[in-house]
């Protein structure tokens, strides 16, 4: 009941407050909610299947660059660009998951061909002329057009990355409680036992893969359309991919409000370092770092994992 | 028609030949024990049946289809299920939970498939702990709960591995007891076991391996006495 009062104040506050704030603090709500999305994203992956992408980066930046690419090149509307930017994300997500999958690697290995297929398409990116290799793409931005996903203000984008979040917690939310979502855990937890229940686990894992990649080439056109601006490192870099697995892994992998209480916790936490010791380059990441490492010392089930603790405690006793 | 056929049945590791020319046929309502002294293959025909090897050679048919080469999840929604020597739960999921991943092979609704799992779940005894973790139930619990898994894939045969090593003298009868019920409902097993008063009570047919070879086969009664399958125990000269 206590919980259920809470979260609904929590969703009428993030509707209703935000054209109150001061331009800064709803650029960092944007933000908030911006990795909040690229956590859930992830965690359908990483924290749901297990399969722990280091690379996201690369679903992202497919997003970004084929949504802008039309954008530029042929007038399509981000709104569907971004559809198709997801579909080929969502494509390329299987390719990299049947090669590895097929090949039964697991782990840490998984998470370096990952890592490893983001780095490639940065450098596809940054070496090819037709793309605006390292120099980039500029997303035309002077004029307010809702229909080409360009708005005048920060508003609208706030509106537009809450709903987007909105709709992935959903469906992650609804996933976990189907077929899917037990297939799911059962491959996180024991791929052998998973089988001989009659799970698929190769199956299992590219849904996975294929969902996850997409949501976040939704996440890269976002990114192109807010910020105006998209280039390789930016888009294919790996503060991307990390940028997505630790909102859900410090909140919670594999629990559906895990990113987001992760994401409330850490976005606003580098922007405190980086603020509290602007002007020595560096510090402010070492901070944040160190700041992390607690984190997942003393909480390796994340935020989410503590409170069930904690509340699992109180009902023994 | 047997409901599971093996023939020629042969696995090589390399240099080692862990199954070597293993015949067995299995019909509907049958309740077989594999035994033999460690190392005899036994689990690696148990590996070989459920399609987490492949054969060197040889032939596996269910109800009268091959299933070589096919994997373990397709042979699993064909009728035929096993459980695993060392339990292997999904540790983060209630014993519910566990179970209804077997039953959404038959119910692709959540309601249908948590009543299904929770029928199972009250079958095999376990019902008082369906919301624990499965991480923290006891060794006979967790035996249990391997069975149950199994159960809701609502297989036509099931291949228990060792499902009552490490339990005492009570769990054991427990165990025995939950099998024959388990028959009762027209499931067909192949048992691997090491308690001898446990397969000679439940099995109609005893096959026993020694060096991946079948030595023996026949009623219970009749193999004890074989004078190869008493040395294969004791060592010859027993």
């Amino acid at each position: 009941m206590g919980a259920k009062v809470a979260a609904a104040l929590a969703v009428a506050a993030l509707v209703a407050l935000p054209p109150l704030l001061p331009k800064y603090h709803l650029e960092v709500l944007i933000s908030v909610l911006f990795w909040a999305y690229l956590g859930i994203a992830w965690n359908l992956l990483g924290g749901y299947a297990g399969q722990f992408s280091f690379g996201h980066a690369a679903f992202f930046g497919i997003g970004a660059y084929t949504s802008t690419l039309l954008l530029l090149q042929v007038g399509l509307t981000p709104w569907v660009g971004m559809i198709l930017g997801g579909a080929l994300a969502a494509a390329f997500g299987l390719f990299e998951g049947y090669l590895s999958f097929r090949y039964g690697l697991k782990g840490p290995y998984f998470s370096l061909v990952t890592l490893a297929f983001a780095e490639m398409l940065r450098v596809v990116g940054v070496n090819t002329k037709a793309v605006g290799s390292s120099l980039g793409l500029v997303v035309p931005s002077a004029k307010a057009a809702p229909a080409m996903f360009m708005f005048s203000g920060k508003l609208p984008y706030y509106y537009i990355i809450l709903a987007m979040g909105a709709l992935a917690l959903a469906l992650t939310w609804k996933i976990g409680r189907s077929r899917l979502g037990f297939s799911l855990a059962a491959v996180r937890e024991n791929e052998d036992a998973a089988e001989t229940a009659g799970v698929d686990a190769l199956a299992t894992k590219l849904r996975a893969m294929a969902l996850s990649s997409f949501l976040t080439a939704l996440g890269g056109t976002f990114y192109a359309q807010y910020f105006a601006y998209i280039d390789p490192t930016i888009s294919f870099g790996p503060s991307v991919s990390i940028g997505a697995l630790l909102p859900a892994i410090v909140g919670g992998a594999g629990m559906v409000l895990g990113p987001v209480l992760g994401s409330f916790v850490l976005t606003p936490l580098s922007e405190l370092t980086r603020y509290a010791l602007r002007g020595r380059a560096g510090a402010d990441i070492m901070l944040y770092g160190a700041i992390l490492m607690l984190v997942i010392s003393f909480l390796p089930q994340g935020i989410v994992g503590l409170v069930r603790e904690r509340r699992a405690r109180a009902g023994q006793r | 028609m047997s409901l599971l056929e093996m023939s020629a049945l042969t696995k090589r590791f390399g240099g080692l030949l862990a199954v070597s020319n293993f015949d067995l046929n299995l019909d509907a309502g049958e309740i077989v024990g594999l035994i033999g002294p460690n190392g005899a293959g036994k689990t690696t025909v148990f590996h070989l049946i459920a399609g987490f090897h492949a054969p060197t050679s040889g032939e596996i048919r269910f109800k009268g289809g091959s299933i070589v080469g096919s994997k373990p999840h397709a042979i699993c929604r064909l009728g035929l299920t096993r459980t695993f020597q060392i339990v292997q739960p999904f540790a983060g999921l209630s014993v519910i939970e566990n179970v209804m991943v077997g039953a959404f092979n038959r119910e692709r609704d959540a309601v249908a498939a948590r009543r299904l799992a929770g029928e199972i779940v009250d079958f095999v005894g376990l019902g008082p702990r369906r919301d624990m973790p499965a991480r923290s139930l006891t060794l006979s619990d967790r035996k249990r709960l391997e069975i149950a898994r199994g159960l809701a894939t609502r297989p036509e045969m099931l291949l228990l591995d060792e499902a009552m090593s490490g339990l005492n003298p009570t769990e054991i009868d427990e165990i025995i007891g939950l099998i024959r019920r388990i028959h009762a409902r027209g499931v067909s097993l192949l048992i691997i076991e090491h308690v001898m008063q446990a397969i000679m009570a439940l099995s109609h047919r005893l096959v026993v391996l020694h060096h991946g070879e079948k030595l023996a086969e026949g009623a219970p009664g009749e193999v004890a006495r074989d004078r190869r399958v008493i040395e294969a125990y004791l060592g010859e000269g027993a």
